[in-house]
């Protein structure tokens, strides 16, 4: 829309002078543009891109709480790089987020899929099933840590009255294996009614026709869902899976209220290694440097969701 | 989905098999809250039992955790300051997307897409690649250990959100009722006021109910920059200062669970619909 010169007009003001050009030149449309965004703008600037610059920094330097340190160049990552500790926090990232995100991804598309049908109660079902996304997961985690709990758990209860666990059943949040089943286990709890409804807005979005067509064609389900379904799902599948990647890959309440990293470190994530060295430990640049790490996995889901958008 | 001509025997068999199919996801979803408001209401006696089956109340239900919550703790406190917390932030935040999301989705001037895309990039930043440096701004700005520093750090993560959800919204206002009121002589500011935005109302109210929800459960930054027991949010003081030296601390904690979601769930029993159409706005339109 180009500035017309009506807006001018409007702006034609009793008692003109320097009041009505001030009022002229907010009127134009770049200039009114310019300022709306400018608040925001100073924020994010301020305290997204300043900070993140900071991390770079603390990350280049041997900063400690209290102490202002020297640039130090790249020896904050050569340490973390040779630590073990580090390493294995790489490659618990790396499993968390892809069992997470693929049980995820199967059981959201699943459960999207019985939440389209015209059932009775629909409402009532779809708000029991979002209801882990917008209790406090922190809060929700204090109910699964209780829930592991060594000694009363109820898992292994529940397990063992039905013959499913032998007695006294696993000690969930001590053995490493076990830890990180129950760390995944409560993120996809909490992750899948995110899938389940956006996926869900996804196929309320796919023309009936397109099933008519099928079932013309003597399509069977599971055909319908694999030629028809899944390929118009892939857009809306896409955003969620990258949208997800970021968020699970990052996570820390979790992680930080169930295991702290345990046992021996073998639940770290990047966010919840960050915080152990940087915040308790005190070493911010080694801190920063751990947390930078998250950068290229941001990195790639900002150019893959970019390029998506763009393609639109 | 689709039903086409099959007899009525069918789609009742159909119908069965698919409730058959929901009843774990319910109850894989609903069960840990069931389970942590058992816990809260059930007596030590009974907790601390390996006779005692732990699904249900078999001795009675006592409030005896809830008393102890609000009478020997500052559980009023955190919770009051959570309140404060998150009106002040969201409410400044939207004071800041309202306009920005206008900017965005209608105005035209150069370099309007890039502003775009760099909402869209912080909105994709994670709260822990940030909690370090901001945790020493704060320190800077003569706010640390206070209620202050939440409330000038939560805009960060909820403007982008907001804005993004925003401009969606402020989308599908018809162009031609802008046109009109500023053919009639309005000025921008007034058209955007009483024109544009009670249009995009359902969009404000979303924003409001994310920002609320968002922050009331934010924990990272609450944890890492408020130390204090007086000054800390309902989600952290029940997290880190419930847990006292012995083990006999889990009705307690579970009650304070409990109560310190009781707001978002009221939000969410009179808002779902609202939650809904935000949650796929924030992920699909983008």
């Amino acid at each position: 829309m180009a500035v017309s010169p009506r807006v001018f007009e409007a702006a034609r003001l009793p008692g003109a002078g320097r009041l009505a050009r001030v009022h002229e030149w907010w009127e134009q449309e770049h200039v009114f543009g310019y300022g709306l965004i400018l608040p925001a703008l100073l924020l994010l600037t301020g305290l997204v891109a300043y900070p993140f610059l900071m991390a770079v920094y603390f990350s280049l330097s041997d900063y400690w709480v209290g102490s202002p340190g020297q640039f130090v160049g790249l020896a904050n990552y050569r340490d973390i790089l040779g630590n073990d500790v580090f390493r294995q926090t790489v490659r618990n990232s790396f499993v968390f987020t892809g069992i997470a995100l693929t049980l995820k991804t199967v059981l959201g598309v699943w459960l999207a899929l019985l939440l389209a049908r015209n059932l009775r109660g629909k409402r009532l079902i779809r708000g029991a099933v979002l209801l882990p996304f917008v209790i406090p997961t922190a809060l929700s985690t204090l109910g699964w840590w209780w829930m592991f709990d060594s000694l009363y758990s109820v898992v292994n209860w529940t397990g063992i009255r039905l013959g499913l666990l032998s007695p006294p059943g696993p000690n969930w949040l001590g053995v490493p294996a076990y830890a990180m089943a129950a760390v995944i286990a409560v993120n996809v709890w909490r992750g899948l009614p995110f899938f389940a409804i956006t996926v869900l807005a996804g196929l309320v979005a796919i023309p009936r026709e397109h099933y008519e067509a099928a079932e013309v064609d003597g399509a069977g389900a599971w055909s319908r869902f694999r030629y028809v379904t899944l390929p118009l799902l892939r857009p809306v599948l896409a955003v969620v899976i990258l949208f997800s990647t970021i968020f699970t890959f990052s996570d820390f309440n979790i992680v930080y209220v169930l295991t702290r990293g345990g046992p021996v470190n073998t639940t770290h994530l990047f966010a919840t290694l960050a915080y152990q060295v940087g915040l308790q430990g005190g070493n911010l640049g080694q801190g920063a440097a751990i947390s930078l790490f998250l950068f290229p996995m941001l990195g790639v889901v900002v150019f893959l969701q970019l390029r998506y958008i763009r393609r639109e | 989905m689709t039903t086409g001509v099959r007899g009525r025997g069918a789609r009742i068999r159909s119908a069965a098999w698919a409730y058959g199919n929901l009843v774990p996801f319910v109850f894989f979803a609903l069960f840990p809250f069931y389970f942590m408001l058992v816990t809260s209401l059930k007596s030590n006696a009974e907790l601390y039992s390996l006779a005692s089956a732990p699904l249900w109340i078999q001795r009675g239900a006592i409030a005896d955790h809830y008393r102890f919550l609000l009478e020997r703790t500052e559980f009023l406190t955190w919770m009051k300051n959570s309140l404060v917390v998150s009106v002040l932030s969201t409410g400044l935040s939207l004071a800041i997307s309202i306009p920005a999301g206008y900017s965005l989705a209608r105005l035209r001037f150069p370099g309007v897409s890039s502003f775009g895309t760099a909402v869209f990039i912080t909105y994709l930043v994670p709260p822990t690649l940030l909690f370090l440096p901001l945790s020493r701004v704060v320190v800077w700005l003569g706010i640390a250990d206070t209620i202050w520093a939440l409330v000038v750090t939560y805009p960060t993560f909820l403007v982008p959100f907001s804005t993004w959800l925003l401009m969606g919204y402020f989308r599908t206002v018809p162009k031609e009722v802008e046109e009109c009121a500023l053919v009639d002589g309005a000025t921008r500011m007034q058209t955007l006021i009483r024109i544009v935005l009670p249009m995009a109302i359902p969009g404000i109210v979303c924003a409001l109910l994310f920002g609320f929800t968002l922050t009331w459960n934010e924990f990272i930054y609450a944890l890492t920059f408020v130390s204090q027991t007086a000054n800390k949010t309902a989600v952290v003081g029940v997290t880190a200062d419930l847990i006292r030296g012995d083990i006999y601390y889990w009705g307690s904690l579970m009650a304070g669970a409990v109560l310190a979601s009781v707001p978002i769930v009221i939000c969410y029993v009179f808002f779902l619909d609202y939650y809904v159409s935000g949650l796929t706005a924030g992920a699909v339109k983008g």
